[in-house]
């Protein structure tokens, strides 16, 4: 099943002359995938990666996610889509320091509605056991290590169990233990569970671990 | 759920910030403390002025003023239709001061729905007596429930009791000043000798202080009764008749259809003081707008702390939009954070603003021109607080909707890329 495909997209900037940064890139990707896309630095694969997430929405070509396309769409029915199909994982953990970790992760659940706070609580709770971090659902983000703060973004990306995750350097901001261990996390994703996962990184080591390698070069798609 | 999970967010967004959002509130609380005790104060002052005059005066006043009569004989003559008549020297000589057909004229006023009510007087030119020496005076006869009910009369006397003129026979009661010129105390007797020279004698039971000093050191009032007596008219003798209307603005038209309806003169309060207004209405309009420059003011403070509410949150937003949260909802996280500030900031300031008006309200204040008043006056005007409270909430949507605009524009991909 095809769960993201992206045909003849291309991305221009116009300032202050025209540089085209991304050229007619094509890929799909099935269910229970786990791709990365490697690419020395301005090859354009972080570009790529957030048009396929519907954040950046000024490209050329087509983009569908499940089997709708989502040229056309509204601001507020793109922020549903990636509410309910896409999670993401950054660089920089990117975790609302306001709240605590647990309610970091309840709140794309509490946003998309579709269960009551209880419900979205549990299934919070469940995903941080699962990651082996439920201990500390009751710290605020800041208090957090790197590697803790990277967990709970996981969880917070699994939370409304998402048909796609999307991860822009995952590992970037790690040392080498706790880069293991989150693809430790994400290959056991898609081993147990089918979960699909798009992995942005330079981090070469990272991607020869992966099913598929998708690599870039100047906007194009040189080896997939 | 998702309003819900929108003032969750808002509240967790000021609780990390909570001094930030304190001091924002601070500013409002301050503008609508000042807002309310400003007005709450000029408004009592401006009733107290406006009350010196107003509680005094009638509405409308129907007399009869001397003057010659307009038609003269000659011009009804046939032989001289044609010609133009020339008389000089005319007298007023037939004319009288008092109102005709008095009874009937007050018992139609009362029927009048348009009437609160009216207060029958008599002026009566005298002189009092002192030794030798003749100091010349007004009496006013007056009905003294009326007077008290209509114009407040015994706010305006500090010693004796005004109910007096009626219980005691051959009463009266002295303007402060003419009470000390008489040296007269209450108790004492005084004497009185009309313009006919006919001599009276009256005993003080009560002094009147208006606050205009001029007036107090010639006027003095009397029972009708006794002023009738005392001029020696018939019982049906009256001069004046003020009228209190529901309406005062109704004051100038109602003069005109008294005037040709008893056939007297009438004169409306609007003509006899017409500066008067003007004063009252610039003060009003200065204190709203000392009022509404300090919540502006307040508004920009709630402005600039959103902003930089906003440069700081900038990660949080992009955050909150990639996981599926829409400009929308960034843009009412952040109204609701400016709602929130304003009516706290509101509802604190309405708060204070009582309280410090209140505390005016203690501050003594005493002067010769009113004597019943010891503390500064204060309008406790619900229409203070709702316009204080309304505004508040206004200046603050506003203020907050130029940076939850702004916040709702911002563009995930450039602040995650950014780093």
């Amino acid at each position: 099943m095809t769960v993201l495909e992206a045909s003849h997209v291309g991305k221009r900037f116009h300032d202050p002359v025209n540089i085209e940064i991304l050229k007619d890139i094509s890929l799909s990707i099935q269910k229970g995938e786990f791709v990365s896309i490697i690419g020395k630095s301005g090859s354009g694969k972080s570009t790529l990666l957030y048009i396929l997430s519907t954040m950046d929405t000024d490209y050329e070509g087509e983009l569908r996610i499940g089997q709708e396309v989502m040229r056309g769409k509204s601001e507020k029915q793109l922020a549903r889509v990636r509410n309910e199909k896409i999670g993401f994982v950054f660089q920089f953990h990117y975790l609302l320091t306001e709240f605590t970790a647990l309610e970091n992760v309840m709140l794309p659940g509490l946003k998309l509605g579709l269960y009551p706070e209880e419900v979205v609580r549990q299934r919070a709770l469940e995903h941080l056991k699962g990651l082996d971090i439920e201990k500390l659902a009751g710290k605020k983000a800041n208090q957090l290590s790197g590697g803790e703060k990277q967990r709970v973004a996981i969880a917070r990306a699994l939370i409304n169990d998402p048909s796609v995750i999307m991860c822009d350097e995952p590992t970037g901001n790690l040392d080498k233990k706790n880069s293991l261990v989150v693809f430790n996390i994400f290959r056991q994703l898609t081993q147990e569970h089918h979960q699909t996962l798009l992995v942005v990184t330079h981090d070469e080591e990272f991607a020869g671990n992966t099913q598929r390698i998708i690599e870039m070069e100047d906007g194009r798609i040189i080896k997939q | 759920m998702n309003i819900q999970l929108i003032f969750r967010i808002a509240g967790s967004l000021l609780m990390a910030r909570w001094k930030q959002t304190l001091v924002a509130a601070a500013g409002v609380t301050f503008s609508i403390t000042m807002f309310i005790a400003l007005l709450s104060f000029m408004a009592g002052l401006n009733d107290l002025l406006d009350g010196i005059m107003l509680n005094r005066t009638a509405h409308v006043r129907i007399f009869n003023e001397i003057k010659p009569g307009i038609h003269q004989p000659v011009n009804s003559a046939p032989e001289y239709k044609g010609s133009y008549n020339f008389i000089r020297s005319v007298k007023s000589g037939s004319s009288r001061q008092e109102i005709y057909n008095s009874g009937a004229i007050m018992q139609a006023l009362e029927k009048d729905s348009r009437v609160k009510g009216i207060a029958p007087k008599i002026t009566a030119q005298v002189f009092f007596n002192d030794g030798a020496i003749d100091i010349t005076g007004v009496i006013n006869g007056i009905n003294v429930q009326a007077e008290n009910n209509l114009y407040h009369f015994s706010e305006y006397v500090p010693a004796g009791n005004p109910l007096d003129l009626l219980n005691v026979s051959n009463s009266i009661i002295l303007g402060n000043g003419l009470a000390g010129k008489l040296t007269a105390g209450i108790g004492d007797v005084v004497q009185v000798t009309t313009v006919k020279q006919e001599r009276f004698s009256l005993k003080v039971v009560g002094f009147y202080q208006s606050g205009v000093q001029e007036l107090d050191k010639v006027q003095s009032f009397a029972s009708i009764g006794t002023t009738q007596k005392i001029l020696g008219k018939a019982n049906d003798y009256i001069t004046d008749i003020q009228v209190k209307l529901n309406d005062i603005n109704q004051a100038p038209a109602l003069a005109k259809e008294y005037s040709q309806l008893f056939q007297a003169d009438a004169e409306d309060i609007q003509t006899a003081n017409a500066q008067f207004e003007t004063g009252s209405f610039v003060r009003t309009l200065i204190s709203y707008l000392v009022g509404i420059t300090l919540l502006i003011v307040a508004g920009f403070g709630i402005y600039n702390i959103l902003n930089m509410m906003i440069y700081e949150k900038m990660d949080s937003i992009a955050i909150l939009k990639a996981v599926g949260f829409s400009g929308t909802d960034v843009n009412r996280i952040f109204l609701v954070i400016a709602l929130s500030i304003g009516l706290f900031g509101g509802m604190l300031g309405l708060l204070f603003g009582f309280l410090f008006s209140w505390v005016i309200g203690l501050i003594p204040f005493i002067t010769a021109a009113l004597p019943t008043v010891k503390t500064y006056p204060i309008d406790y005007n619900p229409v203070f607080y709702f316009i204080g409270c309304s505004f508040s909430i206004v200046t603050t949507y506003l203020a907050g909707w130029a940076p939850a605009r702004k916040a709702s524009r911002v563009d995930p991909v450039v602040i995650i890329r950014g780093k």
